[in-house]
């Protein structure tokens, strides 16, 4: 069962990025198939038992980022034209060599990483067990990712408020 | 295992007869007769099968049919799988929210225990709220793939409005989430099903006895009147997340002719409209579970029901009592909150577009926050003096 799940939700994610891929000139279908591919990880995590991270995937990618991304895609109204081919060259180099470190370092981790399955503790996942995780042992991490989130935010009211004046 | 299924099964089938087959067409013909009452008019009540009319209530019917029956156009230039998937997209996530939604509490008949609830999961307000941000593609989809500049402007209007309103959500229950220590809701209905005494502060603050007199006096241990913040809060976002008037910015027929859905016809305008008014209910459920004790009957717990009518009628009949009245007192609090909103919904103007924003970020999200922060500062002061 958790298998046949598995299948179902990767394929449905994989359609997804592909999807994104094939929709390169109409970003807001290709930013939709996305959500399709989030949604289906969040499922995949679910599975393996992360539930917080799996329903945040959802909530967060899905429900909020990727709306965001709609949303400034919809309000600038992108067209292939205002790309000038030279960044678009530059743009496809910069795809590709980036494309070709993640298969490497694919092939070069992944062999290495496929152990015997970890033995899950009782309460893994659980929004108790990470949010305790957070709160104590990481929570100089925690703090110092709050402040710079909150320096990006203030630095873009700034940079908005600028081009209103 | 296959009697877990049949639960499944028979939970999920009330579920679905209660709230689409019995509350969405009562809710079409309530806001009706409840406008028409506000506005001082007579209301539906010319649909008829041979004279009979009914109180209007055939009226749902003939909607029903009415857009069954009309053309289903996608307009020039759209995005046509887009254009036909977007109403459906709208509709899910207000049904299956209902999975995690207790209608009643976790009951012992012989030796088998069962709880009314389809998916009792540990995160279930999580749930709720990943569920409910997926409600926007809906809106967003409509929008952008019928090809209308009308449309458009629908879309990033209700993308913005979801967007700003699910951040305020998430942040004005978290007081709740403090008071009741779990995100499960069957935990959070089950804790609303305790009394506190209204007096007992001053035993656990200034440490001094509470009076003889004053030991009597206890109130429901329910959300509302532990978080009344959260609870005006909460149902502000819950609402504009809705998108019903006075949130409907991203309809707003005055000003964007109908918004994100103006370029759908029969009934696929029509779902667009079910997914509005089956928000409704569950809106009330959600409110509710959260606030209003869900399941619980006030000043009268599981314990004491079961206890005082067992002796008499024995265990079972005690049970089967238990269940009628719990699920009729959730849907009983469920009905008020749809009046409730049905009464908003008529009595207030729709906002403007800056002020639906304004009331979000300028209004609710201090407010949030700071009522995040005093709920902390009470419970641990609670919690030292215990």
């Amino acid at each position: 069962m958790t298998d046949a799940l598995f299948y179902l939700f990767a394929a449905i994610a994989v359609a997804g990025a592909l999807g994104m891929l094939l929709n390169v000139r109409n970003t807001v279908a290709g930013a939709l198939s996305l959500v399709g591919t989030m949604v289906a990880l969040g499922a995949i995590y679910v599975l393996l038992d992360a539930y917080l991270i799996g329903v945040l995937q959802i909530l967060v990618y899905a429900g909020a980022i990727l709306v965001v991304f709609l949303f400034v895609v919809m309000l600038l109204n992108l067209r292939q034209d205002e790309f000038t081919p030279e960044r678009l060259r530059w743009t496809k180099r910069l795809a590709v060599a980036f494309g070709a470190l993640v298969v490497v370092e694919l092939l070069v981790l992944l062999p290495r990483a496929l152990g015997p399955a970890a033995e899950i503790p009782a309460d893994f996942g659980g929004y108790r067990a990470v949010g305790a995780a957070l709160f104590t042992d990481w929570v100089l991490a925690f703090e110092v990712t709050s402040l710079l989130l909150l320096a990006a935010m203030v630095g873009a009211v700034i940079l908005a408020k600028r081009s209103i004046d | 295992m296959s009697g877990e299924l049949l639960g499944v099964i028979v939970k999920l089938l009330f579920i679905v007869l209660v709230v689409a087959g019995l509350f969405l067409p009562l809710i079409t013909w309530v806001e009706r007769k409840q406008s028409a009452v506000m506005q001082d008019r007579i209301g539906a009540n010319r649909a008829d099968v041979m004279g009979l009319t009914v109180l209007g209530l055939l009226h749902p019917a003939a909607d029903v049919l009415k857009l069954l029956t009309k053309e289903d156009v996608v307009p020039y230039g759209a995005n046509r799988v887009l254009h036909q998937l977007a109403p459906v997209i709208a509709l899910v996530p207000a049904i299956v929210t209902l999975a995690v939604i207790p209608f009643g509490g976790t009951y012992t008949l012989g030796d088998t225990t069962f709880s009314l609830v389809v998916a009792d999961i540990d995160w279930g307000m999580l749930f709720v709220f990943a569920v409910g941000s997926l409600a926007t593609y809906g809106a967003v989809m409509a929008g952008w793939a019928s090809n209308s500049n009308w449309g458009l402007l629908g879309s990033m209007r209700a993308s913005a409005q979801m967007i700003s309103y699910e951040v305020t959500m998430g942040l004005s229950v978290v007081g709740i989430f403090m008071c009741f220590g779990t995100l499960k809701l069957t935990e959070m209905a089950l804790f609303q099903d305790q009394t506190f005494r209204i007096f007992g502060f001053l035993e656990h603050v200034f440490g001094m006895a509470v009076p003889g007199f004053l030991s009597w006096a206890t109130l429901p241990m329910w959300g509302i009147l532990l978080q009344p913040l959260a609870f005006i809060l909460f149902l502000t976002c819950i609402m504009a997340e809705n998108k019903r008037p006075p949130f409907d910015a991203p309809e707003g027929e005055s000003e964007l002719v109908a918004g994100y859905h103006m370029e759908y016809s029969g009934m696929r305008f029509g779902l667009f409209y079910t997914a509005e008014f089956l928000e409704v209910p569950v809106i009330g459920t959600i409110v509710t579970t959260l606030f209003l004790g869900g399941w619980s009957i006030p000043w009268l717990s599981t314990g004491d029901i079961i206890g005082g009518v067992s002796g008499v009628f024995g265990q079972g009949f005690a049970t089967g009592l238990c269940i009628v009245l719990h699920v009729l007192s959730f849907l009983l609090k469920v009905v008020f909150m749809i009046w409730l909103q049905m009464a908003i919904r008529w009595t207030l103007p729709r906002f403007r577009y800056d002020q639906v924003m304004d009331l979000c970020w300028k209004m609710i999200l201090p407010l949030s926050i700071a009522n995040v922060f005093v709920t902390a500062a009470v419970i641990l002061l609670l919690e030292r003096g215990a």
